[in-house]
């Protein structure tokens, strides 16, 4: 009994490690259920297409007038016969074959002439790619069935005319694909190594470019194969392809409709074959993009959900929440879960702001800093984002444990944000004055030119002349600078009493820079707001927070008053961000960054994070966990071997 | 506003010169003797005069084309031999019919679509996103003149609902309503496939924009998630979609081609198979200009339409 136990304990953990290494591109393409279920069908129905010279299938051709139309399952015709008294199972395999072939020969023809134009107009450039881009733009120009039938009206009807006519119509999606990965792979490196080593044109698309393009060719083949064998059997359908007594599944429906309210199965019987032809290819074409469209592989395209998740059974710190201190996060842990991989973008961070203090959250990218600020309104994105464990003290109350309502009732009102990139995270096809009275009004029941004429206020608050008029304005009509003015407007909206200010200045330039800063710290005085101020940036600390948490590979490393933290830190991971600042006047200062990169996450060595990149580490600095502890003034460090006052790096 | 279209038309000019250019073509390219083949069993010896002196055969090709589309602007596509009747009539009366019916299904794929691919994403990896990517597949995957087969055995033999064929009824029909009565079954056949590919976009675009960070600080602002998703998310993926709806305009326009020949619908569609058919070749010629003339008529509406909702295309 207890040998079992151990045995299913076993099992998965055996599994889930072999899942975390990558698989390959087939694999991937038969672990997709549907792709697998996709090729299955498509298997079956291609090989019983194949064979049917060497089944035992009646002739499709021989008539049978007295055996007329008989029905499904009767002898020895278990699909029942047609008008003329055809075996249907018969003519149904045959004409699969008939089909599968046009279909597939259509699909070549266009995938090979598509992919030739788009290979020389791509990589010839110039007036050639204008002219033949043209063309095809022509082409493209008709409606998609209409231009097939323009040239079976040229030619005439039949099987092989409606081929071509399919591969035309076709011709352009390969042309235009092709095309636009062949421009970019015309300007790189190995193709004009291969242009100075004597290589003709010629040689180089069909040696260097071609296999590059590939890729492209066979997902392209894999949406365009389905319809291509669809639309051919389109046009047999409407007797413009097969003629009698050739006759492939459109041509079979075609004929069958005579007879549809006698005997509908006839005409019912080839739809239900071509339908299954079109879906399982269908079915593998997507699963084919799925497994080439990287971005599908990682889950990215996950939709975030209004909150980050917060898992039920998380770790709670035993301490009490400072009633008094506006915020105040006890070890913090914020994880993405990808797959088996779990990144530890904050692992225990502990925060506390006092009512209108201004915290300064410092690191490098990668660190940690926006996760942390991010988790406390639930706005890390999730999935992947987990809240694995902490408290989120907010005046007394615990965020972590709060409902969404209150959540939403706390977004945009006691706490506000001020993001990065303005451009990105103002709504690009609203006017500014809409978000603002949106934001307004989200919190404040008053009627809509009441919320206008605030939101006009807080437009003149920020100093942004002339606020009436750049209320219509849309975001990307303004200045980086302007648009930031209007964030903060927004931050300010409903009176918070916390301000999350992730990067608010990096994205502006240096002079825009200042003038937001001094306006932010103006602002959060005049109104008594508590502020968590991200940056990257010392010199930006300096300037507007009173204490400074400094952020390494999610933990806090150091914290303290900013006056001494700049004057003299005790953590060497400090000293070196501070080194970084550039200061006036001092040329010769070194400003290159931290040397080296922070450890992954996902694999955070034991003892201190920072060891590796540590001139002063020791070998105790590599084990064991290593505790936050007061060390001089008002500083809290991690670390072993702190640096004394007047003690230099090296 | 008129700005725009007034760009936007001198934009569609050329496209539709080359258009026409390649629809003149279709005469010049047909193999061996183009009056012979076009008038078939119609070519009395006095019949291939005519054509030949209709369509200036003796000149040079640009003059012919010079000739022809002069001929086209006033309204004259010569002459439909099997049905002795001018081809701008017959293809005129036709294209009423055509529009309607593919107005009707763009409008249902239109809405359909969106509706499905907003839920797919916002229920993304649910129940119900699961069950619209499915019957979606299916969609895109059916025969559309195979589903008309199925939709009437069912709603017009078995259960009677809908007519199986025409767009009136013969005996006192012509009112709005037995139009409309006759247009269900045929515009949902046609509507099907564009749907699906609505959906499916609508879908990849909403997924999309809900990453972005204008969308985090609707949220931030403390909006309720109807507001994030049908305002903030949903006008953004609208600019994206609409120009697919353009290009599907296009596949239902083209696609109609095989309802009105399975609902026997009085469209250009059956008119042009019939055409072929019998190597009317003036008829097709007709039929497919002013069809695909539409069609970029059409995508220049999307156009507009995607610079309105996004001013910064302007």
């Amino acid at each position: 009994m207890t040998t079992a136990a151990t045995n299913t304990e076993a099992q998965p953990h055996a599994g889930r490690k072999q899942r975390s290494e990558r698989p390959s591109t087939l694999a991937l393409l038969v672990n997709n259920r549907l792709a697998a279920a996709g090729l299955v069908i498509l298997g079956v129905i291609v090989a019983t297409a194949l064979a049917a010279p060497i089944l035992p299938l009646a002739d499709p051709n021989a008539t049978n007038p007295a055996g007329r139309l008989a029905p499904l399952f009767s002898e020895g015709h278990i699909l029942g016969t047609d008008a003329l008294g055809r075996d249907t199972l018969s003519r149904l395999i045959w004409g699969a074959r008939v089909s599968l072939a046009v279909g597939f020969s259509a699909s070549v023809i266009a995938a090979v002439v598509g992919s030739a134009i788009g290979l020389v107009a791509g990589y010839a450039g110039g007036r050639t790619d204008q002219v033949m881009m043209r063309l095809i733009d022509m082409l493209m120009a008709f409606p998609y069935i209409l231009l097939a039938l323009a040239i079976v009206a040229i030619l005439g009807p039949g099987l092989i005319n409606a081929l071509y006519a399919i591969a035309i119509v076709n011709v352009p999606f390969f042309a235009r694909n092709i095309r636009g990965i062949t421009i970019g792979l015309a300007r790189r490196e190995f193709v004009d190594a291969a242009r100075l080593s004597g290589k003709g044109p010629l040689r180089i698309l069909g040696s260097d470019i071609l296999p590059n393009v590939l890729p492209t060719i066979v997902i392209t083949l894999s949406t365009t194969v389905g319809w291509m064998i669809l639309e051919t059997a389109g046009l047999s359908f409407l007797g413009l392809g097969a003629q009698p007594p050739q006759a492939d599944l459109g041509s079979m429906l075609g004929e069958g409709r005579k007879v549809l309210f006698t005997a509908p199965t006839i005409s019912l019987v080839p739809g239900l074959m071509i339908f299954l032809i079109v879906m399982s290819i269908n079915l593998i074409g997507d699963g084919i993009r799925d497994v080439l469209d990287p971005r599908l592989r990682s889950g990215a395209l996950a939709r975030p959900s209004f909150r980050t998740a917060i898992l039920p059974d998380r770790a709670r710190p035993a301490s009490m929440i400072d009633q008094a201190a506006t915020l105040d996060v006890k070890n913090l842990e914020t994880q993405f879960r990808m797959g088996s991989e779990v990144y530890r973008a904050a692992g225990g961070v502990d925060l506390r702001i006092a009512r209108g203090e201004c915290l300064g959250l410092v690191g490098e990218s990668g660190s940690g800093k926006s996760v942390t600020a991010m988790s406390l309104m639930g706005l890390v994105p999730s999935p992947p984002g987990v809240i694995a464990g902490g408290l989120i003290g907010f005046k007394g109350e615990d965020l972590a444990e709060a409902p969404d309502k209150r959540i939403r009732e706390l977004r945009g009102g006691a706490v506000s944000h001020v993001f990065q990139d303005p451009l990105a995270t103002l709504h690009p096809l609203f006017p500014v004055g809409d978000q603002l009275v949106e934001a307004i009004r989200a919190h404040q029941r008053i009627g809509r030119s009441e919320a206008e004429t605030k939101a006009e206020d807080l437009l003149a608050l920020v100093r942004i002349p002339n606020p009436a008029a750049r209320m219509k304005a849309l975001p990307h009509e303004l200045s980086g600078g302007l648009r930031q003015r209007v964030s903060i407007a927004m931050a300010l909206a409903n009176d918070p009493e916390l301000i999350i200010a992730d990067e608010p200045t990096t994205a502006l330039d240096v002079t825009v820079q200042a003038q937001v800063l001094r306006l932010m710290d103006d602002l959060r005085r005049e109104r008594d707001a508590a502020v968590l101020f991200i940056t990257h940036d010392f010199g930006v600390v300096s300037e507007i927070c009173e204490r400074v948490a400094v952020m390494y590979a999610g933990r806090i490393v150091e914290t303290g008053r900013t006056d001494e933290i700049l004057k003299e830190p005790t953590h060497p991971y400090t000293r070196m961000l501070i080194d970084c600042v550039p200061v006036m006047g001092e040329p010769e200062r070194r400003l290159d960054a931290v040397p080296g990169r922070p450890p992954p996450v996902n694999r955070l060595p034991p003892g201190c994070a920072f060891a590796d990149r540590c001139p002063r580490a020791q070998a105790d600095c590599r084990s064991g966990d290593i505790p936050l502890e007061a060390k001089r003034g008002s500083l809290e460090a991690r670390c072993l071997h702190p640096l004394q006052p007047g003690e230099s790096l090296t | 506003m008129t700005a725009i279209i007034a760009k936007r038309l001198l934009a569609a000019i050329p496209v539709l010169v080359g258009l026409s250019v390649i629809v003149f073509l279709m005469i010049a390219l047909i193999p061996g003797d183009p009056a012979t083949a076009i008038l078939g069993s119609y070519a009395t010896p006095e019949n291939v005069a005519r054509l030949n002196a209709d369509l200036g055969l003796d000149k040079t090709l640009p003059q012919q084309y010079l000739a022809w589309i002069s001929g086209v602007l006033q309204g004259d596509f010569g002459r439909s031999y099997a049905l002795n009747r001018p081809v701008i009539d017959i293809v005129l009366e036709r294209f009423s019919a055509t529009l309607l019916l593919a107005g009707a299904a763009l409008i249902l794929a239109t809405i359909f679509g969106l509706l499905a691919g907003i839920v797919s994403a916002v229920r993304q990896f649910g129940l119900a996103d699961k069950t619209i990517t499915l019957v979606v597949l299916i969609g895109i995957s059916v025969p559309s003149f195979w589903l008309g087969l199925i939709l009437i055995l069912f709603f017009a033999v078995r259960i009677q609902l809908f007519p199986a064929s025409g767009m009136v009824a013969i005996y006192g029909g012509g009112g709005p309503r037995d139009i409309l009565h006759h247009l269900v079954l045929p515009a949902v056949t046609l509507a099907v496939v564009a749907t699906g590919v609505i959906a499916r976009l609508t879908r990849t675009a909403m997924l999309e924009v809900l990453r972005q960070d204008y969308i985090r600080t609707a949220r931030a602002k403390g909006l309720s998630e109807r507001r994030v998703i049908y305002r903030h998310a949903f006008m953004a993926a609208l600019v994206s979609v609409i120009p697919v709806i353009g290009i599907q305009a296009g596949f239902v326009l083209g696609g109609a081609v095989y309802i009105e020949t399975v609902f026997q619908w009085p469209g250009v569609g059956a008119m042009l198979v019939n055409a072929i058919s019998q190597r009317d070749i003036l008829l097709v010629q007709g039929g497919v200009l002013v069809v695909a003339a539409s069609y970029v008529l059409f995508n220049l509406a999307a156009d507009v339409c995607q610079t309105l909702l996004d001013p910064r295309l302007k």
